[in-house]
């Protein structure tokens, strides 16, 4: 089933948590939506799924409205950040809830309960209560029990976010396989763009209580359509400056500036991986320190006559070659984006 | 917690503590078992056979139970308002809850005593209608639910705020009503700390003395309940009766501390869910 929301606004007193926010996900898509702690993107997800009322604005279920539907008549799926299993009940009667509070029979509940501990791999479980599980199955409970209806439409707030980085990443594959499975219309909400990354197909990017890109994964990477977005996707290096024969300086690095005329105030957006370091004692800027993060290392430089910049590559990189903490670097911009400021993105 | 890493300072601060403990509440409650049990058991059974003090005891646990069912209703449906609601004049309705602990129950008696008694500003309407509130049964009712009002409330309520709006929101997400809600979500997540509230609010209409006395005049085989039986029982110098009804109120009292601490360890152990 396809949603669309459009032009929702909604204020917590004189906090404005949505903002004229209009997006459209369509029916079997797995959707991230995408944005730093306190940008409205749970709000929105819970006005989709009927708990929060919009202040003004509507949303629709397969091009019908929905603003007049309880939140229990919307047949939405949806997994809570901390769980919420009912914590007095045991793991099978958590995921036949949805089914007892219809009538179902016991017998088809029992089977529904039984493929769904099958299909979440919680086999043996049932019996157990919440506080007896793991974070990883708890979150695999609350995923079955909002499937167990067979809701059109399943939504997750920060799903992975309470469980540790290694089970957050198998929970990552469970999603992403269920849903190949199930095809069933799919939104969550993360502040971790890895995770909208490797999970999702469309990525909205949201920052306070606007919709600042809606796109493809490899879209938003490559074309981030605000400052915002280019400063918040991957790790980059951002200088506020004026372009003067169509660059900007910055100390001894001339960031080029096409297309902007000479004395536009602009910010440039370096990505630490658009930019590639490597040892000259003739270069423009003096390391400070390296850093190995994984199989990564991470470069700090200052400009001459200028701020620090940071790149980041591969450990095994020919660039690092030579590279250590007081050496002379040179520095090429492969990809510089600049953002005039109170104006549109040129390139 | 381990005697030896107690310093000696730490030591004398829980001497300090269990002398004063045992000086206001264990050594009153022991010389109460101690005269009641001197007079010899024969005689305490005897006082408590006699109709005055069965029939005030019946009409405290008749109180008492009024109370229980008033406040279990009474006490959820208020906490469920002033925790799940917003609405104006909240803040002012969250102090009122706690008036009954402020106010002296002797002056509460009084005041409902001006307002239903004879001549009062309802009194004589009531009157007028055959209803009799002061020095009657519902008089003491009126009396004790007012003074066992916070008890259910608050703790519901503070249940309640722990508990948060996650598994309501789940359980409605999920299809159920309101009415499945409550009754296979919050419920069960609130029955602990109901019946602690439920246990606190048996003993305080169990105990309670200046209001009924007030408010119902202690008329023995009428209004009197256990507690103004003791009071008029002294006032007659019939001391083995009073000690007698003393200790059994006492005795039912470590019931229900009894009562509490098991459903305080439920409580916690359900929290670590």
């Amino acid at each position: 089933m396809s949603i669309r929301v459009s032009h929702l606004n909604k204020r917590f007193g004189d906090f404005i948590a949505v903002n004229d926010v209009s997006l459209e996900v369509a029916s079997g898509e797995l959707v991230a939506f995408l944005g730093p702690s306190g940008s409205g993107k749970s709000t929105i997800l819970r006005i989709i799924a009927g708990l929060e009322q919009a202040d003004s604005g509507s949303v629709f279920f397969a091009n019908q409205p929905a603003d007049h539907l309880h939140a229990r008549a919307r047949g939405v799926g949806f997994v809570f950040q901390h769980y919420a299993l009912f914590r007095h009940m045991t793991v099978a009667n958590n995921i036949a809830f949805g089914l007892r509070v219809r009538g179902l029979g016991r017998s088809a509940q029992n089977r529904r309960v039984g493929e769904l501990l099958d299909l979440m791999g919680l086999h043996g479980l049932g019996q157990r209560y919440p506080n007896q599980l793991s974070g990883g199955q708890r979150q695999r409970v609350a995923l079955a029990r909002a499937l167990a209806p067979e809701p059109q439409v399943l939504l997750l707030d920060e799903p992975f976010g309470a469980v540790d980085a290694r089970v957050r990443e198998e929970l990552r594959h469970w999603l992403r396989r269920l849903h190949d499975d199930v095809h069933i219309t799919s939104i969550f909400v993360t502040h971790d763009q890895e995770e909208a990354f490797s999970v999702a197909d469309k990525v909205i990017v949201i920052n306070q209580g606007r919709v600042e890109q809606a796109a493809s994964p490899a879209e938003i990477l490559d074309h981030p359509a605000t400052e915002f977005v280019a400063r918040f996707i991957g790790e980059a290096n951002v200088y506020d400056g004026i372009v003067q024969a169509g660059q900007i300086a910055v100390g001894k690095l001339h960031v080029p500036a096409c297309g902007l005329p000479d004395g536009t105030s602009a910010s440039a957006v370096l990505r630490f991986y658009d930019l590639k370091f490597w040892r000259e004692e003739a270069g423009i800027a003096r390391v400070i320190r390296t850093m190995t993060l994984g199989d990564r290392v991470k470069v700090e430089a200052v400009i001459d006559d200028g701020p620090v910049i940071y790149s980041q590559f591969p450990r095994r990189s020919s660039l690092l070659a030579g590279i250590e903490p007081g050496c002379r670097i040179q520095i090429e911009i492969t990809l510089a984006r600049l953002y005039p400021h109170g104006d549109l993105p040129l390139q | 917690m381990s005697n030896k890493s107690l310093t000696s300072g730490q030591m004398v601060l829980v001497a300090l503590v269990l002398g004063y403990l045992g000086l206001i509440l264990i050594l009153p409650l022991g010389a109460i078992a101690v005269r009641a049990l001197d007079a010899g058991p024969g005689l305490l059974l005897e006082a408590l056979t006699d109709p005055a003090a069965q029939e005030g005891l019946v009409l405290t646990l008749l109180l008492a139970g009024i109370a229980l069912v008033a406040n279990g209703l009474v006490g959820i449906g208020a906490a469920l308002v002033l925790t799940r609601q917003r609405f104006y004049g909240q803040h002012l309705l969250d102090t009122l809850v706690d008036l009954p602990l402020a106010v002296s129950p002797v002056m509460t008696g009084l005041a409902f005593l001006l307002v239903f008694g004879q001549g009062g500003w309802l009194g004589s309407w009531l009157d007028s209608i055959g209803i009799k509130i002061g020095f009657a049964f519902p008089g003491l009712v009126l009396a004790t639910l007012f003074v066992t009002f916070p008890f259910t409330v608050r703790e519901v309520a503070y249940v309640l705020i722990e508990l948060g709006t996650d598994e309501e929101e789940a359980a409605v997400t999920l299809g159920a009503s309101s009415w499945q809600t409550f009754w296979l979500v919050t419920l069960p997540n609130i029955r602990y700390g109901l019946g602690y509230g439920l246990v606190l609010t048996l003993a305080r209409a169990l105990g309670e003395f200046g209001a009924v006395l007030v408010m119902g005049g202690a008329i023995s085989g009428q209004t009197q309940t256990a507690t103004t039986f003791i009071y008029n029982a002294l006032e007659e110098r019939q001391e083995s009766a009073a000690y007698g009804m003393a200790l059994l109120l006492a005795v039912i009292s470590v019931l229900f501390l009894l009562a509490l601490e098991w459903l305080k360890h439920q409580h916690k152990k359900g929290r670590l869910a």
